[in-house]
């Protein structure tokens, strides 16, 4: 039994890779959840929005390379995310005005609008695809840890090493700043609180003198905004390949419905559960049995629930039993 | 009458146009994948034309029939029962059993009832994944470079059609029962889930199907090209009416897909359209249009959902199923989303929602774009970047052709969808 070193395996594996990867779901899936509450309808592009915003950052990330700006030990693209952000935000605002706009004021059913969101995922796969290719881009530069596995062993005396990657800490670092941001803005600023009005009550915040159309574009601003960053988060962390982020819209959307469609604080939660599930349920807890449980208890296999290639069954899982027990999700969302 | 009469001459004239300026073979391919999809998209019509249910895991269902071909068509493997095949059974079944006592505790126990469900359904996996995994190693071990599977049943490749469908309902049951009767847009999500999963699992279970190590040379339900041309009858044949043998066996192995792949269509639509006349498909309709009238009027909405949702879906399982035997392979990693499932939805939107004849020209017309677009691209591209000088991004240009049929589609999708929302043959 070694209580410390099953901890530090632990944060290791699972806590601290989940912790990532949660705060890059939960981006996410915020800007699924605020389409769904103020333009009512799940958004199927969002997984290519997110490429979209990111192959725009690699560009830009490119761009200052070669002109020899840097963030020293922080990654270039942190530098061209705003430029991204900005593009992308240009683009889904474009789109909106030419595709989006007609069946808004035609009010066509919610799955009209999902349909053309397919559309638009179409489109948004093909420009992604054409300009950047398909193939796996690594564009994280800078420092690559922030405690290395060997220097944490040598300064506790531990047998476990406990490394963060450099690309996780900013990951929470830029996840919880941009959090941080969306609340103040939706709780605290005039604009945001418009917005959760036409979100709750549509025909009132009408009434009450609120510019839709203004509403709707700061929207796709934000969203624009959560999705190149979720996007460029994962691609450091990970790395960026287009089928990967369309693949990305199942557990995102699975955290939007664990917590409730339509509630931002929900969204966050939603992510870090499916997060957590799926680094728990995928992980071989050998070595952390190894170390927690007595003698003779160990495990002999690799005490591994799934095999990772099964990770989106895992949000799947946990979409059935949200779906069946509990459909307006952990936060009560909009409607079922 | 004349619009869709007029649009079928149109298509028809397409696969002609490619049958004359490239080759017959090369149109008979094209054609014979556009029944499959036409089948396809008869299948999505069901669910959204008939009823509004919004399936985006068409990969999935296609997948399973494809698993179908393998299980009901291959030979079987010497000894893989013995080697633990009877083991990865007896396992599924406990898993099954597992869930149906979860399902019956949660219904028949009031107090209490959650911690009961979690430790059943926890002992179950333990249970299930310890009676699992030795099968599975065992069953893999046999001459794992060609086999390493349970193999089928060794029957007529045919008869794997219908088990595709079967496969294929029996996940949209699972499916339907827990995510209809909630928005339309869970239903998406799940189905979107599921074909991930189905995907996952054809790619990582050998034992069932090889995974990512492929089967091939499944059994065919048409004679060989190699037999033929081997043939002295076949070989004089041709030559009497002055056709290249090789050619023309190439042909022939077509049309005779052709005509089986026809019949299977020509069965599946005569059910679609008597079907959709009949009081059952008005109900559909009624439904489709207004729930809450149809379900004051006594209809009971969520039970006719998932019947038309396992409907159509068995469908789906069934071209998936011809699909394969016409590749005769299985290759998982081939299965993309955007291939599958958006391309045949694109092809029922086009081709007018609701209406039969629709999905059935869309299938089609739609394919044929698919194929087309990709050499067009090519042409058009090569023409716009003739004046530019040789460098990367010429090359990047002409790469990137491949990719517009994507965009081509998702355009073709949003223009359809702004313009003419009830497709070329509407509704009536």
């Amino acid at each position: 039994m070694d209580l410390l070193n099953a901890l530090v395996a632990f944060a290791n594996f699972v806590f601290v890779p989940a912790v990532a990867y949660g705060a890059q779901l939960a981006l996410g899936a915020l800007g699924v959840t605020l389409i769904y509450g103020i333009l009512r309808f799940s958004n199927f592009a969002h997984g290519d929005t997110m490429a979209f915003g990111t192959m725009c950052t690699i560009l830009v990330t490119w761009g200052l390379q070669s002109w020899g700006i840097g963030l020293g030990p922080l990654p270039t693209a942190l530098l061209a995310l705003p430029v991204g952000i900005a593009v992308t935000g240009l683009f889904l605002v474009a789109t909106d005005r030419t595709v989006y706009r007609f069946y808004r004021r035609t009010r066509a059913a919610p799955v009209i609008l999902t349909m053309v969101s397919l559309g638009v995922m179409f489109v948004m796969n093909g420009l992604v695809r054409f300009i950047i290719g398909v193939d796996s881009i690594d564009f994280a530069d800078g420092a690559r840890f922030v405690v290395n596995a060997r220097d944490f062993r040598d300064a506790t005396g531990l047998d476990e090493g406990l490394a963060i990657r450099s690309t996780q800490a900013i990951t929470i670092v830029v996840a919880a700043i941009a959090m941080a941001l969306l609340f103040w803005f939706l709780n605290r600023t005039r604009t945001g609180k418009s917005m959760r009005a036409f979100s709750d009550n549509e025909d009132l915040a009408l009434l009450s003198g609120i510019n839709p159309e203004r509403v709707v574009t700061v929207t796709w601003l934000i969203v624009a905004a959560l999705a190149t960053t979720a996007g460029v988060l994962y691609g450091l962390d990970k790395s960026f390949m287009p089928f990967t982020y369309f693949q990305l819209l199942l557990p995102i959307f699975a955290a939007a419905v664990v917590g409730g469609l339509g509630s931002p604080l929900g969204a966050v939660a939603g992510g870090f559960v499916i997060a957590f599930s799926e680094v728990g349920v995928t992980y071989a807890w050998k070595k952390v049995a190894g170390y927690a449980l007595p003698e003779g208890l160990q495990p002999d296999g690799l005490a591994q629930l799934l095999s990772t290639d099964y990770k989106f069954a895992v949000s799947f899982a946990i979409l059935v039993l949200v779906l069946l027990f509990r459909p307006t999700g952990l936060f009560r969302g909009k409607s079922v | 009458m004349t619009r869709p009469v007029l649009l079928f001459a149109l298509v028809t004239g397409l696969f002609v146009l490619t049958g004359i300026t490239q080759s017959w073979s090369v149109a008979l391919t094209i054609l014979n994948m556009g029944v499959v999809s036409a089948i396809m998209a008869l299948g999505v019509n069901m669910q959204w034309g008939y009823a509004g249910l919004f399936n985006i895991g068409v990969m999935g269902f296609a997948a399973l029939g494809g698993l179908a071909v393998v299980l009901t068509a291959t030979a079987p493997v010497d000894g893989a029962m013995a080697a633990g095949g009877w083991r990865i059974l007896g396992a599924l079944a406990v898993g099954i059993a597992a869930l149906i006592a979860a399902v019956q505790a949660w219904r028949r126990m009031r107090r209490g009832r959650g911690l009961v469900v979690t430790v059943i359904v926890i002992a179950g996996f333990l249970l299930f994944r310890h009676i699992f995994d030795a099968g599975v190693a065992g069953v893999e071990a046999i001459n794992p470079t060609v086999q390493g599977n349970l193999g089928g049943l060794g029957l007529p490749v045919w008869m794997a059609w219908p088990v595709g469908g079967l496969l294929a309902a029996i996940a949209a049951w699972g499916i339907g029962k827990t995510a209809l009767g909630l928005r339309s847009d869970y239903l998406a999500i799940a189905t979107l889930g599921i074909a991930e999963i189905v995907l996952a699992v054809l790619r990582n279970e050998e034992w069932l199907d090889r995974g990512v190590k492929n089967v091939i040379g499944l059994p065919r339900p048409v004679p060989y090209e190699v037999d033929l041309q081997q043939s002295a009858g076949f070989v004089s044949w041709a030559q009497e009416y002055g056709f290249d043998p090789v050619t023309a066996s190439s042909i022939v192995v077509k049309l005779c897909y052709l005509g089986l792949f026809a019949l299977v269509l020509a069965i599946v639509m005569l059910l679609a359209e008597l079907a959709l006349k009949s009081p059952w498909g008005r109900m559909m309709r009624a439904i489709r249009d207004n729930e809450v009238a149809a379900g004051a009027m006594g209809k009971n909405v969520k039970a006719r959902h998932l019947q038309i949702f396992i409907i159509g879906s068995a469908v789906i399982g069934i071209a998936g199923a011809m699909m394969t035997t016409l590749d005769s392979q299985l290759t998982p990693a081939s299965y993309q989303p955007l291939r599958y499932t958006f391309l045949v939805w694109v092809m029922v939107i086009v081709g007018g929602s609701g209406n039969n004849w629709g999905a059935m020209l869309g299938g089609f017309l739609i394919w044929w774009l698919w194929v087309m677009v990709e050499p067009i691209g090519q042409g058009v591209l090569s023409a716009l970047t003739a004046p530019m000088a040789d460098g990367w991004l010429k090359a990047h240009l002409q790469d990137g052709a491949a990719h517009m049929r994507l965009l081509t589609m998702g355009v073709i999708l949003l223009l359809v969808l702004r313009f003419s929302p009830r497709g070329l043959i509407p509704e009536r």
